[in-house]
């Protein structure tokens, strides 16, 4: 099994919002697993570190927070993309493509010659 | 903006701590339990369960941890942590707390009010667009002195000048309104063409005066003050182009000047019209007489030097082409004196207003002096409670942060306090200042001086804090604790001390500075004006209209005025004269005496009198004798001259029967001589600090002209102030349209010439005296506070057989030896600053000796009384109750 990779600096924040896209409103718990289960078991993740960068998001008025209820009838904090969310998961994604795209061009030669 | 968002969100955070802690902690609850859900599910067991749901968490605490810094802004959490601590401190201790607070608030608000006083006048810019390019122009003659311009200095400036973009002068002007009441005088001036633009305001209503309107013999046209148009014209905006009758003529208004324009030369000046003097500039005439004021705005990017400079060369072609005129007016200048015109106008008030900032700045740092010593007890008292705070992991920094904040707290308080108080003293400050203050309406406790109070309060608040939480930080965990808070006298002791001195040190230079002025005050009030002040009401008649346009009309009107006087009951004897003594006035006009050919240095002060002005001032006679009825119009012309004159010219000789030729007689040979009849004691004229006695007297009836405006001196029975309606009531019933201004009397006159040096005293007497009470308490208290803290080393004495007179001596001596220290310090100290008093004292050294006698001598009795409360309390301790109590 590969070591597990931490997250990077700065990610957290853009997985979270994507999952709240894809998920609508959810849970911290249910962020985090869900987090861990796209990324194939691959990133370990603290979940506590995730309390934090939900307070942040929240703060900047990326996401909104609300009591509820779970699947299993526990009483949650759901977490739901707000408009200002959505505008900068599309901008923090299209960044993100970009330097992908970037740093592919540079590595994609090296293989050739190899 | 996102990140601006998420700080204002942080910054609230601060303040709903509580809820944010609940908010995460069901959070966290909710989370593990759904993680413990899934757990089982997987098949752990309970235990296992709830261990790996934490463990993956990453801790519980240390989620709050990560999640509680992220919900606030961590410096300022401990900030506010801090002054909720320190609030509940100063509430736990109201005694202290308000001392200090007091004692900040006394030493804030009276710096914030002489601040408030002192800014808009010496440092604040003049209310005029780039106003430090505005100067004032003075004529510069002989040894530098300077002059006021004449109208062809004015012309030859205005023409030469290639570093003045605009050059006008200036000239009081008094004209005469009659309404339906009482006739009303304005103050005004009249003003060549560029005066405004000079300044640089436009009129807000019309139009400025322009080249047309300032011709010899131009239009008669008139600017309001915005005041002046508000008070007789309701502000009628149409009031452009109608017409005022002014001294009997009439004026064409033709501008308003805006509301907020401020006339620094002239302040009480209300209308403006041209000056029209003759260009031609025909010699013996006004025009060359120096009784203008120059002023000009330099060209950007030139220097008053500049200006100068150009103006002493510039110059000289001009007063070559009129020398016969320059030489009527008593030789050309040498050149242009240029002096920004801010300093100009402040000259006289700038050393008294700087000493009284300096004294409140002492004041100020005996306040934080006191508050220091304060806190330091206090710190030692609580000693036990640092001791604690770092035995349970504070560290020093922290433990510094608190106490700072205290302090700070305290001062901002404090602060507070204190610009309320300087709100009140800033009124009293007006109402004390001389007359003569420039820009007095422009004191305010305005946003610059809340800003200063802000600033020294913070600074205060460090400043106090300092020490003390060195202090504290300082203090070892273990003897803290160990000996709670009786303890014999820690390192604070010699701080406290050393506070002790400063503040008697400050208290002694304070008190010297106001025992000078005081002395200097004492001294000028002593020296006799040359006549008796007592029981003497004075005012100022004015006469104007066409109907008084020959002499003799306005001769009559002054007689029969004068009659009518001196029949109200009550009136002893009353006399008209051309100008008072020590009322502003200074009226000089050359004299050439028979014997002294080409003597320029001869002028004298002209007084114009009625025969009776001798009686009724008591000038008293030297020699000769003194005028009389009999010195008419027709008779030969007699003179009197003040004794240091007549002693000045005539050395020995006898100056009776010598020949004068007066004013504009003076070099020419063709008009008669007139005769010195007799000598009168001297009579001070500008200011009782000054010798300028030399005057002479001739009758009214003998003067060339009648003058308009004339002063009446009356002579009273009882009180002379209650005399003035009687007697201008018999003035208006000859003409019911004479103004009559200035209505004093002469002892109030007296005072007011000294109003400078009195304002200063009075400020300085103030803090000197809470600078003493100040530090009389400082004294005390730290007395008090070291002999609360020896009783048991005092119980042990007095055990061991020291008598009460010994212990009373013991501790006397010792807060005698700091008020000694401090009488030494403080002396050196004031050595040195009673020099920076230097132009304010009169008559008196800066060291004068019987002034450091008597303020050393008050400061060791008050001394005295603040260390033998302590040391008397010490005396009677006793011995068997300290020593159990331990």
């Amino acid at each position: 099994m590969a070591d597990k990779t931490d997250v990077w600096q700065g990610t957290l924040a853009l997985m979270v919002l994507k999952t709240l896209e894809t998920m609508g409103p959810l849970h911290g718990y249910g962020i985090a697993r869900r987090i861990e289960q796209i990324s194939g078991n691959l990133l370990s993740l603290n979940y506590g570190t995730l309390y934090p960068a939900l307070l942040k998001l929240e703060q900047e008025g990326a996401i909104a927070s609300e009591w509820g209820t779970s699947e299993n009838n526990r009483k949650a904090k759901f977490y739901k993309l707000t408009r200002a969310g959505r505008k900068q998961l599309e901008k923090e994604a299209r960044e993100w493509e970009q330097a992908r795209a970037i740093v592919g061009r540079f590595l994609a030669p090296s293989e050739e010659q190899a | 903006m996102k990140h601006l968002r998420a700080w204002l969100s942080r910054l609230a955070g601060v303040f709903s701590k509580q809820a944010r802690e609940s908010e995460i902690s069901d959070e966290i609850e909710s989370h593990l339990a759904m993680q413990i859900d899934d757990n089982l599910r997987a098949g752990m067991t309970a235990d296992e369960a709830r261990r790996a749901a934490i463990l993956k968490l990453g801790g519980i605490e240390q989620t709050k941890q990560a999640y509680r810094a992220r919900g606030t802004v961590p410096g300022l959490e401990a900030l506010v942590q801090d002054l909720r601590y320190g609030l509940r401190q100063l509430r736990s201790n109201p005694g202290f707390a308000c001392t200090a607070i007091l004692v900040l608030a006394l030493g804030i608000g009276a710096s914030t009010a002489i601040f408030s006083a002192v800014n808009p006048i010496l440092f604040r810019p003049l209310p005029y667009p780039d106003a430090n390019r505005i100067m004032m122009l003075w004529e510069e003659h002989t040894g530098g002195s300077a002059e006021f311009a004449c109208f062809g200095t004015f012309r030859g400036v205005s023409e030469r000048s290639r570093s003045l973009q605009a050059v006008a002068v200036v000239k009081a002007w008094q004209p005469t309104m009659i309404g339906k009441g009482e006739p009303e005088r304005f103050e005004g001036q009249r003003v060549s063409a560029d005066y405004f633009r000079v300044l640089g305001v436009e009129p807000v209503l019309g139009r400025d005066f322009d080249a047309a309107d300032d011709q010899h013999k131009g239009p008669n046209v008139v600017v309001l003050s915005d005041a002046l148009w508000w008070r007789r014209f309701g502000g009628d905006r149409s009031i452009v182009g109608r017409q005022i009758t002014l001294d009997d003529s009439l004026y064409t208004i033709i501008g308003i000047m805006p509301r907020g324009f401020e006339n620094v030369v002239a302040p009480e000046a209300q209308l403006w019209a041209p000056l029209q003097y003759d260009p031609s500039l025909p010699p013996d005439s006004r025009e060359w007489g120096h009784h203008l004021q120059m002023v000009g705005r330099l060209r950007p990017e030139t220097t008053p030097e500049a200006a100068h400079n150009e103006l002493h060369v510039a110059l000289h072609p001009f007063t070559q082409a009129y020398a016969s005129g320059f030489d009527s007016s008593g030789g050309a200048p040498q050149g242009i004196i240029v002096t920004a015109l801010q300093r100009d106008i402040t000259k006289d008030v700038r050393p008294a207003l700087l000493a009284i900032l300096g004294a409140v700045l002492l004041l100020l740092l005996i306040a934080c002096v006191n508050v220091t010593n304060l806190m330091l007890a206090r710190g030692a008292q609580r000693r036990g409670e640092f001791a604690m705070r770092v035995a349970l992991g504070a560290n020093r920094a922290r433990l510094v942060q608190q106490l700072l904040t205290e302090s700070l707290l305290l001062a901002i308080v404090g602060g507070v306090l204190g610009v309320l108080l300087a709100r009140v003293g800033v009124r009293f400050l007006v109402a004390l200042s001389p007359a003569t203050l420039p820009r007095a309406h422009d004191i305010a406790v305005d946003k610059t001086a809340l800003l200063f109070a802000l600033g020294i309060s913070s600074f205060v608040g460090v400043v106090v804090g300092l020490m003390p939480a060195v202090y504290a930080s300082r203090s070892d965990p273990q003897s803290g604790l160990q000996q709670s808070s009786r303890t014999t006298a820690g390192g604070p002791q010699f701080t406290l001390r050393a506070l002790v001195v400063a503040e008697v040190a400050i208290a002694l230079v304070l008190l010297v500075s106001a025992g000078l002025l005081l002395r200097s005050i004492q001294r000028l009030f002593a020296i006799p004006p040359g006549f008796d002040s007592s029981h003497l009401l004075t005012m100022q008649v004015q006469e104007y209209g066409h109907r008084f346009d020959k002499d003799a009309d306005r001769a009559r009107f002054f007689d029969e005025a004068l009659r009518a006087v001196k029949q109200v009951p009550g009136v002893v004897d009353a006399a008209f004269t051309s100008q008072l003594p020590l009322g502003g006035e200074s009226d000089s006009y050359g004299v050439e005496f028979q014997t002294r050919p080409n003597d320029l240095s001869s002028a004298g002060f002209r007084y114009a009198v009625d025969p009776s002005y001798f009686a009724v001032m008591k000038v008293p006679l030297r020699r000769g004798r003194l005028l009389d009825e009999q010195d008419r119009v027709g008779a030969p012309m007699a003179v009197l001259l003040s004794e240091s004159y007549a002693r000045r010219i005539f050395r020995y000789a006898d100056p009776i029967g010598q020949h004068v030729r007066m004013g504009p007689d003076y070099g020419h040979p063709e008009k008669p001589w007139a005769t010195v009849v007799g000598v009168v004691s001297d009579v001070k004229q500008i200011s009782l600090g000054l010798n300028d006695g030399e005057a002479f007297y001739i009758t009214r009836a003998q003067w060339h002209w009648v003058d308009a405006a004339q002063s009446l001196v009356v002579r009273t029975r009882g009180d002379a102030a209650a005399m003035a309606p009687a007697i201008r009531r018999a003035i208006w019933s000859m003409d019911k349209d004479q103004p009559i201004v200035r209505v004093v009397t002469m002892d109030k006159l007296i005072a007011d010439s000294e109003a400078q040096r009195h304002f200063a005293l009075v400020l300085f007497e103030a803090f000197a005296l809470v600078g003493l009470i100040l530090a009389a308490t400082g004294i005390y208290g730290v007395l008090s506070g070291n002999v609360s803290e020896r009783t048991r080393e005092i119980g042990v004495r007095a055990a061991l057989g020291a008598s009460p007179t010994n212990i009373l001596a013991l501790v006397l001596r010792q807060g005698l030896t700091l008020a000694g220290m401090g009488l030494v310090l403080g002396l050196l100290g004031a050595m040195v600053c009673s020099r920076a008093l230097m132009t304010l004292l009169f008559g008196t050294s800066p060291l004068d000796p019987l002034t450091y006698l008597s303020v050393v001598a008050v400061l060791v009795i008050v001394s005295s009384m603040a260390c033998w409360i302590p040391a008397h309390r010490a005396a009677n301790v006793d011995p068997a109750i300290t020593l159990r109590a331990e």
